[in-house]
């Protein structure tokens, strides 16, 4: 009753042995589509699309670096997204609007936030630690809105992206997309290298018995605050990012709604493989993008004004979807896909 | 701050944390007996309403409504257990939560289609329409007596209902120990739809008992989710003593804090930053008062036995 | 991921070698409005408002057959940037007509007016945009977001309601609502109160007022809030008492809702839908036909920038690109207003009467707001000479 995420289905990663072959056609995937967005004739929404599905692709994936490996619930994880965000807004306002500042005091904060709400909410278990951590979401949701300095409720727009090195390269859509493909490669990289390692396999076992970890002489409590430290910096990273693709920031980065939502991106793309949380919100996002269009043309039997009914009550067809996959398909995305080499 | 006010806000609270401990009751029973984690629980009480807000408009009066409402929110908790919840009592946790999102996207939409985005009313009854004064020139509304009155009824109820039936003897035993409990040749499956049931209609009713005096809208059901989470965990999960004391003291810290923060704060603030910095932790005094339970009592404040 | 990127490639080109073909290509104008979660009504209202008007005008706007593109921000705004994106870039609207919610409204200015595209708001006006952040590209069919609080400002000042209380949920629009309230207003605020958002229950702020006993209360209460405020001030005995004065809050989309309670109470706006005019009765009339509701100002708003849109290409003979040109003709404003008189301030804002109006049962049962006098005349907004951006 204790363990939240019993997950029977994360495979023990073997990376170094195994040639892995979803990650290299995702990230591939990835590097070949601002070639193909070129040609489709809207290359700054398809760009702005695809770098939004990578930034959440990043938050989602460190949410699954303590969820999918340490069985640890955040229902807070929405935190950092904002944390991230007004570092970039509140320095940009105040005239420093280098990314190579404002990205180190956002991953400071958002450790240093991490570390505190973690070291409190770590003391109980299973739902218990998902209300705490909703509850310290919470109050910085309502801290944010407070903020009538920074916009208050209404958030404030950033003049421009983040300077680089003094420089304006991120404000190229191509530039801003290449590095956020580069982040997302980095923290997959550095998420991979953490579950890989020794620690990684300590958190692992806690999140099988920690009282077995115990007996063998580890201290749970340490490993779990320090995932939980760095996956709030991964997210914080994440929350930067989303500023500059947005030009924007404001508390409904924050929202509890916002921290499920992660949830469900690491769930539908499937527990405990990193790059299914990445794949959770690339699907995700694209079908609350894509959704009412696609009900719109498979809908073409219909008079015009019932397909466009059936597209604006798209979230009628997207609840029974996240039923039909949580019953039919086990494992999320990641389960379908791994089915065929099972056999 | 007058004696008379504190004492109308304590009202209020008490009012609130009654209608959360309706919907917070069913939550914590599902919750520790069937260890089934029903995000949907908000929407049925949402439906509770908008089926009280339909019938009344149909027969022209809230007693008939209530009626009618009662039973058609349990058959439609009973629906969706059959549908979709039975499928989902041996799944993980996140399962639930994920499915359970689902069922609330779909619900949200799915009034808003049927009824309309408009928010709907529903006219007080005029047996209870009218008001009391309860202090010179302070009018307390009869309507809200009658939710307190009835919350404290379904209390009761539910007490002599938990420890001193059968039924409730079982429900208690499940929620100790379930796989206990359907050793000893219990039928288990009736169980829980009994208990969900049981959770579905005391949601609705909630709902049904605020639809005069709130404004029944799509969504309505998702705050107030959080908040009964907030209450079953502060209770400890599976207790219904929990769940009512929590609801009690969430209804009465937001009520009564709302108002009298920045009171408090001009002792140690000048006004104008007391009122500024009331205005910014008011919303967050519950969720402060939840981390801090938690931080004492990692269970909430009554652990069920396990 | 890559079908979508192909699909859209597909469709591109496909629209690209179509587009010759045709004589003229269709207008496109894309609505972005929240029509999803418990504020989707406000949307509806707009969307409905501006189809009516296409419908009025022949399926056309500016002589050239039009598509509506209709896309739900989900009150997000992050969401709304890139949803915004998918009109300017893979639809290529000419116009984009929205938002309801001023947030939404500051997150996407900046990437239509970019792209030069023009932007009329059928709602959200909030501060900056009248003023420093101010854009050509900008227009709005609405008001600022102040000034129906100015107008019962003005009220409770001229009655001369000496003790006022104040309340509004604790977000920026609140805070906006009653610093546009004593713009005007001079008297005694006994209490500026603000609670949290979504509040369901008024019943202690009642209590304070009623032991306070004012000559009146404002209030902003948007939406279920609103629904909720107004039905427990009546049943707390107060409505008959301490007048109820409000902006956004006893309004056609609320009081379907409030009923009876609401009647005889006071708001500011800038039309109400028995404003005697023949347009305006034509109009009011074929929207209860065509939706079985009373339209709400962000109706009226709408149908507006539909006739402002078709007003404007008429000028340029239906062209758009040049953007110089249309500029110059969305601003002269040459259509016939529900409201009456209206024309562009200089910062792309409405000059126009503001009315007080009051909450009333017509004969037929329903409920609607309707005029009891004018209170400001030709009347601009407060930020518009910060605004430096569009001379």
């Amino acid at each position: 009753m204790t363990e939240i995420a019993e997950t029977p289905s994360a495979p023990m990663p073997s990376l170094s042995t195994r040639f892995e072959i979803v990650p290299i056609v995702l990230f591939a995937a990835f590097a070949a589509a601002p070639l193909l967005a070129a040609y489709s004739g809207a290359e700054g929404y398809v760009l702005s699309l695809l770098t939004r599905v990578m930034i959440f692709g990043i938050a989602a994936m460190a949410l699954d670096l303590i969820l999918g490996y340490g069985a640890l619930v955040s229902f807070g994880h929405a935190a950092f997204l904002g944390l991230g965000g007004y570092a970039v807004g509140i320095l940009a306002s105040h005239g420093i609007e280098d990314a190579l500042v404002q990205i180190p005091v956002a991953l400071a904060a958002s450790a240093l936030f991490a570390l505190v709400t973690g070291a409190i909410s770590l003391r109980t278990k299973g739902v218990y630690f998902i209300m705490i951590t909703l509850a310290f979401g919470q109050m910085l949701y309502f801290l944010a809105t407070s903020l009538a300095a920074y916009g208050g409720d209404d958030g404030m727009t950033l003049s421009s992206r983040s300077l680089l090195a003094g420089t304006g390269v991120l404000k190229n859509d191509f530039t801003f997309y290449w590095v956020c493909l580069l982040c997302l490669l980095g923290a997959y990289a550095f998420s991979r290298s953490v579950v890989a390692s020794r620690f990684g396999r300590v958190l692992r076992g806690t999140r099988e018995n920690s009282i077995r970890m115990e007996a063998i002489g580890f201290q749970p409590f340490r490993f779990q605050l320090a995932a939980y430290v760095l996956s709030g910096m991964l997210a914080g990273l994440a929350g930067c990012l989303l500023a500059n693709q947005a030009e924007f920031v404001s508390p409904a980065f924050m929202t509890w709604q916002r921290s499920g939502e992660l949830i469900f991106m690491v769930v539908l793309g499937g527990l405990g493989s990193l790059h299914g949380a990445v794949i959770g919100a690339a699907a995700f996002l694209l079908l609350e993008e894509f959704l009412p269009e696609i009900l719109h043309s498979l809908s073409f039997f219909l008079s015009e004004e019932a397909r466009s009914h059936l597209a604006e009550n798209w979230k009628m067809v997207f609840g029974p979807l996240l039923i039909l996959i949580v019953l039919f398909v086990r494992g999320g995305i990641m389960g379908l896909l791994r089915r065929p080499h099972h056999g | 701050m007058n004696a008379t006010l504190l004492f109308v806000q304590a009202l209020n609270g008490l009012q609130f944390g009654l209608i959360l401990f309706l919907i917070a009751a069913g939550l914590t029973l599902v919750f520790g007996v069937m260890d089934f984690i029903n995000l949907a629980h908000g929407v049925q009480y949402m439906v509770g309403a908008y089926l009280v807000a339909a019938f009344s408009a149909w027969t022209g009066s809230f007693g008939w409504a209530l009626l009618l409402a009662l039973p058609s929110a349990l058959a439609f908790g009973l629906l969706l257990e059959v549908l979709v919840f039975r499928h989902l009592y041996d799944r993980d946790h996140l399962d639930q939560v994920l499915a359970t999102f689902g069922v609330i996207l779909f619900l949200n939409q799915g009034v808003k289609f049927v009824w309309g985005a408009a928010p709907l009313s529903v006219p007080v009854p005029d047996l209870l329409s009218g008001s009391v004064e309860i202090a010179s020139g302070l009018l307390y509304p009869v309507y809200r007596l009658a939710i307190i009155a009835a919350g404290l009824v379904v209390a009761a109820l539910l007490y002599v209902l938990v420890n001193h039936t059968r039924v409730g003897m079982l429900v208690r035993a499940g929620a100790s120990n379930a796989a206990m409990v359907s050793a000893l040749g219990v039928n288990i499956q009736r169980l829980f739809m009994i208990v969900f049931g049981f959770g579905a209609m005391l949601a609705g009713f909630a709902g049904a008992m605020v639809a005069p005096i709130l404004s029944v809208e799509p969504g309505m059901g998702d705050n107030i989710l959080i908040l009964a989470f907030v209450v079953i965990v502060i209770g400890g999960i599976g207790s219904i003593r929990g769940a009512f004391l929590a609801a009690l003291l969430i209804g009465l810290v937001d009520t009564v804090g709302r108002s009298f923060a920045p009171n408090l704060l001009r002792l140690v603030l000048d006004p104008a930053a007391a009122s500024q910095t009331g205005r910014a932790i008011a919303p967050m005094l519950i969720y402060i008062f939840m981390a801090a339970v938690l931080f004492f009592r990692p269970s909430g404040l009554f652990p069920v036995k396990r | 991921m890559k079908v979508t990127i192909k699909t859209l490639g597909l469709a591109a080109a496909v629209g690209l070698a179509a587009a010759p073909a045709m004589a003229q290509e269709k207008l496109k104008v894309g609505l972005l409005l929240t029509l999803s979660g418990p504020s989707a009504v406000l949307g509806q209202h707009a969307r409905d408002g501006f189809q009516l008007a296409v419908k009025d005008l022949g399926g056309k706007l500016g002589g050239r057959d039009v598509e509506v593109i209709v896309v739900d921000d989900e009150l997000k705004p992050d969401v709304a940037v890139t949803k915004v994106k998918g009109l300017l870039e893979r639809d290529k609207v000419d116009f984009v007509v929205g938002p309801i919610f001023s947030n939404v409204a500051v997150a996407t200015q900046k990437p239509i007016v970019d792209a030069k595209t023009f932007y009329i708001s059928v709602n959200a006006g909030p501060s900056n945009l009248a003023g420093k952040s101010c854009s050509p590209y900008f227009f709005a069919t609405s008001y600022q977001n102040d000034q129906n609080h100015e107008v019962l400002g003005k009220v409770a000042q001229d009655r001369g309601y000496k003790k006022v209380y104040l309340l509004a949920p604790n977000y920026q629009a609140g805070k906006d609502a009653l610093a546009g309230f004593k713009r005007h207003y001079k008297g005694e605020i006994v209490e500026e109160s603000y609670i949290p958002l979504n509040t369901l229950d008024f019943q202690s702020e009642l209590a304070k007022i009623a032991s306070m006993q004012p000559d009146a209360i404002f209030t902003f209460m948007p939406g279920g809030m609103g629904v909720n405020l107004v039905k427990q001030y009546r049943a707390a005995g107060l409505a008959d008492r301490i007048p109820f004065l409000s902006a956004f809050t006893v309004d056609e989309t609320n009081l379907p809702a409030q009923q009876d309670a609401a009647i005889g109470m006071l708001s500011g706006s800038n039309w109400a839908p028995n404003m005697d005019n023949p347009a305006n009765k034509k109009f009011v009339a074929a929207y209860e036909a065509a939706y079985n509701t009373v339209p709400a100002s962000y109706a009226m708003h709408s149908y507006d920038a539909a006739l402002l849109i078709d007003s404007a290409l008429k000028a340029t003979g239906g062209k758009t690109d040049d953007k110089e040109a249309l500029r110059a003709a969305i601003k002269k404003a040459d259509f016939k207003s529900l409201r009456g008189d209206f024309k562009f301030g200089a910062n792309g804002f409405p000059i126009q009467d503001f009315y007080l109006v009051k909450a009333a049962k017509r004969a037929d049962g329903k409920l609607e707001t309707e005029i009891v006098e004018k209170v400001f005349d030709d009347y601009a907004d407060a930020y518009a000479k910060e605004c430096t951006a569009t001379n």
